[in-house]
């Protein structure tokens, strides 16, 4: 096309998938150029990760002043200010979007914005970008489609957002006020985190889980651990439980929650959906090109190919597990494939981590001790207590568990799964033991510092052989 | 204190041995290189060196034990008297001193180690042609509990470390693992006991399995199930080739003389050389295709099947050829070969002649394209110009792995060797 714009790799959607591939495909030598028709950082950096991590840091600090008094403290009416804690946690997104306009402009790569939809076009697909400043018709010799998720609704059940009383994480986390009696309807990672932070700045929460545990792709043992502690928080848990209507009448909302112990009608003031995502599939003239999308997400391979040539697809659109830090990696994946960079590995979805920043937090990687126990391997299995380690006492989290499950035969670390204090920013030790394919062996000689949360990593593992020190 | 002498791993697919023979007992004192005993492996019966002096303290299995895992201690040996180049000032006199049979606290020493250093259990070598071999620890673990040499792998990790992905594709020496699925092939194939409703138990004799035994049945099993073979047949005139035979044969003053397979070995190479994408073996990251023509012949042992390798056949005159095939064939009857002399092979020759059989077609000595089958040569009426002719003909039915070898392929391999067999003095050039 000679008035098409031409380029090696244009990335659609610059979320953290989109904009990870639209670097390191600068970083390979591709010309590149990224289209979004909102802010730059998608979801992640807007409205997703890093604002709802902002919150929790707010209601972290409220729960230490609320309990100062164990720490020798006295604080006295710590003052809750809804609006100036919205506040900071949008000049953080606000930040982190400019950082990723700074990248952008650092590796060169053309930022288009507006609305991007594909035509057929060779060697890729033709991608036309309208409503915006950078509208027009290019053409790319790759195209990645990064267009991310939003949150599911299921207007049949009365399942529908209204941005007012019923919220999906979009109004959740910006308030205007605190609600008095809360209905977070998902336990996933999205529904906990949310019922954690509005369960520690005082909101009744009840959280309905439509399975039959909280957390339902952890580990049995981390989902009954969470409900335990949630609980204890003073969180209403209806596992097994689902709503079917919610009416909305002067301010209050009627939801009709029908459970094993029968139905019953719950009175709150605003409901979180958090009943999963579903992929932005829509106008992008993906039908015409023949592209698969099965349950609203792109059907793609390990390398992001999706039958249509020059077309690739990244990050929640193509399905679970719905994480940032995944589609990154399936990003790099494509690009460096794209790339002809040898010898290439498929994504493994064994290998993403997955983390809840509720308190406590939730982290995991690998397969569960059901899955593993299904695979039909031999197991060896290790189980820590915060309680055994001095770290913990010491920062007063003495709830938490480290659990760890090896294949017997070849000492492969086959999952772990971790909930308590800090257990976000550990698993990635745990990852890097996969990725790098290190034994039980390794793991064992390996010296973690002590006093450290870290330690009960290498606790774990010792007591999956039978040789924990500390218990 | 007393060190423990352990089960070595002789090869990367034995897992565990038997002790044929010991010769030492307690008390002798022994310098490295000196032989402790004789130990049968999978494949074979090779010597156990001393590789560190001392004095042999208890023996801790018997002659003739069998199924020593790799690595279990099998004796003890008194080290700490002995002057050994790193403790210098130590008299030597000392070591007789010590107690000829381990004490306890000795013992007690033996065994904590040998839990503790579980993961070396019959490490496979660590270099490739001296060069350290990257993998990652997990690959290794697997590795060498499956019998995987890690040396004919490349890596497809960060800077071409081997990964367990890696090792999915690589010829395994021990059990295959088999999936976890429930009534696969394997309880067709693998039955683990006679039902005593069909034999009665005392109706027939049971011989145990030995190394040799068990792999042979495993990697047959393995390469009929796993690898889509198909045969291609031709006759061959071989009146020249034997005449030639016979005119070397009556030249030399060497006490060797070469026989028909030793030029079958000869022409195989050749043809090998002459149809280079024959010389091949299948891999899942591509084709391995060999530069050079290892020819595994098998030979018949008690009890079992080997195949110990020509190398480079292409170069070698018949009558080196001769020398090796017979120093090979002894030594395998006698289960002395090293495993570096039955592995690596790239194609096979397996010559059932002497029995009368006149064709057969062999199965795949994985991970080798092809093997040929050599039948018995006998005058047989041919049909030249119309008229029917007496000629010495020659069977052979050469079984191809379709996945590297196709028929095309081996037809044109089949028309190389022709040419070779039926015109011998073409090896010449």
């Amino acid at each position: 096309m000679a008035d098409a714009k031409s380029y090696d790799l244009i990335v659609i959607g610059s979320g953290p998938g989109g904009y990870v591939a639209a670097i390191r495909a600068s970083q390979l030598g591709f010309k590149t150029a990224i289209v979004e028709r909102e802010a730059l950082g998608g979801i992640c950096l807007n409205w997703g990760c890093i604002p709802t991590k902002a919150l929790l840091r707010t209601s972290e600090v409220y729960h230490l002043m609320t309990h100062a008094k164990d720490f020798g403290l006295s604080v006295e009416n710590p003052k809750i200010m809804v609006d100036k804690i919205v506040a900071r946690s949008r000049a953080i997104a606000k930040q982190l979007s400019n950082g990723v306009a700074f990248l952008m402009k650092k590796h060169k790569i053309d930022v288009l914005e507006g609305t991007a939809r594909l035509e057929k076009g060779s060697p890729a697909p033709r991608v036309v970008v309208d409503k915006g400043k950078g509208a027009g018709t290019y053409q790319a010799r790759h195209v990645i489609l990064a267009t991310g998720a939003r949150a599911r609704e299921m207007p049949d059940a009365g399942l529908k957002a209204d941005g007012k009383n019923i919220w999906t994480y979009r109004e959740a986390m910006v308030p205007g006020e605190l609600p008095k009696r809360l209905l977070v309807i998902g336990s996933g990672a999205i529904g906990i985190e949310f019922a954690s932070f509005y369960r520690t700045l005082g909101s009744e929460v009840t959280v309905v889980e439509a399975l039959d545990r909280i957390l339902p792709v952890e580990d049995v043992e981390i989902s009954a651990f969470m409900l335990r502690q949630l609980v204890k928080q003073g969180l209403k848990c209806l596992q097994s439980a689902q709503v079917k209507s919610l009416k909305v009448k002067s301010g209050e909302i009627a939801a009709e929650v029908v459970s094993k112990e029968g139905a019953q009608t719950l009175t709150v003031d605003k409901v979180i959906l958090a009943i999963g995502i579903v992929g932005n599939v829509e106008n992008l003239g993906l039908e015409a090109l023949g592209v698969r999308v099965e349950k609203t997400h792109v059907v793609v391979d390990g390398f992001g190919r999706t039958g249509v040539p020059g077309l690739y697809a990244i990050g929640d659109l193509t399905g679970a597990p719905w994480l940032a830090h995944k589609a990154m990696h399936e990003g790099v994946v494509v690009v460096e494939a794209l790339a002809g960079q040898t010898p290439a590995h498929p994504f493994d979805p064994w290998n993403v981590p997955g983390c809840t920043y509720s308190h406590p937090q939730v982290a995991s990687l690998g397969l569960t001790e059901e899955k593993a126990k299904a695979s039909g391997r031999k197991l060896k299995i290790g189980k820590f207590p915060y309680i055994g380690n001095g770290k913990a006492i010491a920062l007063g989290e003495t709830e938490g568990i480290v659990k760890t499950i090896f294949d017997a035969e070849t000492g492969e670390l086959l999952g772990a799964h971790m909930a308590g204090e800090g257990v976000t920013e550990l698993i990635q030790g745990f990852a890097i033991a996969r990725q790098g394919e290190l034994t039980e062996a390794e793991l064992m000689e390996t010296i973690f510092p002590h006093p450290t949360l870290s330690e009960m990593m290498h606790e774990s593992v010792l007591a999956a052989y039978g040789r924990p020190l500390h218990i | 204190m007393a060190s423990s002498i352990t089960m070595p791993a002789l090869s990367p697919t034995m897992e565990e041995g038997t002790l044929a023979k010991w010769h030492v007992k307690p008390g002798d004192k022994v310098q490295p290189g000196d032989i402790i005993a004789e130990i049968e492996t999978d494949k074979a019966t090779m010597d156990l060196e001393a590789v560190d002096e001392g004095v042999i303290g208890k023996l801790l299995v018997e002659e003739g034990a069998q199924g020593i895992k790799v690595n279990a201690p099998i004796a003890e040996m008194e080290g700490e008297g002995a002057s050994s180049p790193t403790r210098p000032g130590v008299p030597p006199e000392e070591s007789k001193e010590q107690p000829k049979a381990p004490s306890t606290a000795s013992r007690a020493e033996v065994a904590p180690r040998s839990r503790t250093a579980p993961h070396n259990e019959s490490a496979p070598p660590a270099s490739k042609g001296g060069q350290r071999i990257k993998a990652s620890p997990l690959a290794r673990r697997i590795a060498s509990a499956e019998g995987i040499d890690l040396s004919a792998l490349k890596g497809s990790g960060p800077h071409g470390r081997i990964i367990k992905a890696d090792l999915k594709t690589a010829p395994r020496g021990g059990p295959p693992k088999q999936p976890p699925a429930a009534g696969g092939v394997t309880s067709l194939i693998e039955p683990a006991v006679l039902d005593d409703r069909v034999y009665a138990p005392d109706s027939y004799d049971l011989i145990p399995l030995d190394g040799v035994r068990r792999v042979t049945a495993k990697r047959l099993t393995q390469s009929f199930m796993q690898v889509p073979h198909f045969p291609l047949t031709i006759d061959l005139e071989i009146d020249r080739l034997l005449a030639a035979r016979k005119a070397i044969n009556e030249t030399t003053t060497d006490a060797t003389k070469v026989s028909v397979n030793d030029m079958l070995i000869k022409a195989s190479a050749l043809a090998l050389i002459a149809q280079p994408d024959a010389n091949a073996s299948y891999t899942d990251n591509g084709i391995a295709r060999h530069k050079s023509a290892h020819i595994s012949m098998a030979v018949a042992i008690d009890g079992g099947l080997i195949t110990p390798v020509i190398r480079d056949a292409q170069h070698k005159g018949l009558a080196q050829i001769a020398a090796e095939t017979k120093d090979l064939a002894k030594r395998a009857r006698d289960r002395k070969l090293k495993p570096q002399e039955y592995m690596g092979g790239t194609f096979s020759i397996s010559n059932l002649g002497m029995f009368g059989i006149k064709a057969f077609a062999s199965i795949l000595n994985p991970p080798e394209g092809m093997i040929l089958s050599v039948g018995e040569g006998s005058p047989r009426p041919v049909v030249k110009d119309g008229k029917i002719e007496i000629a010495t003909l020659l069977t052979v039915t050469l079984t191809c792995d379709h996945r590297v070898v196709d028929g095309a392929t081996g037809a044109r391999w089949l028309e190389h060797f022709r040419q070779f067999v039926e015109t011998p003095e073409s090896m010449l050039l």
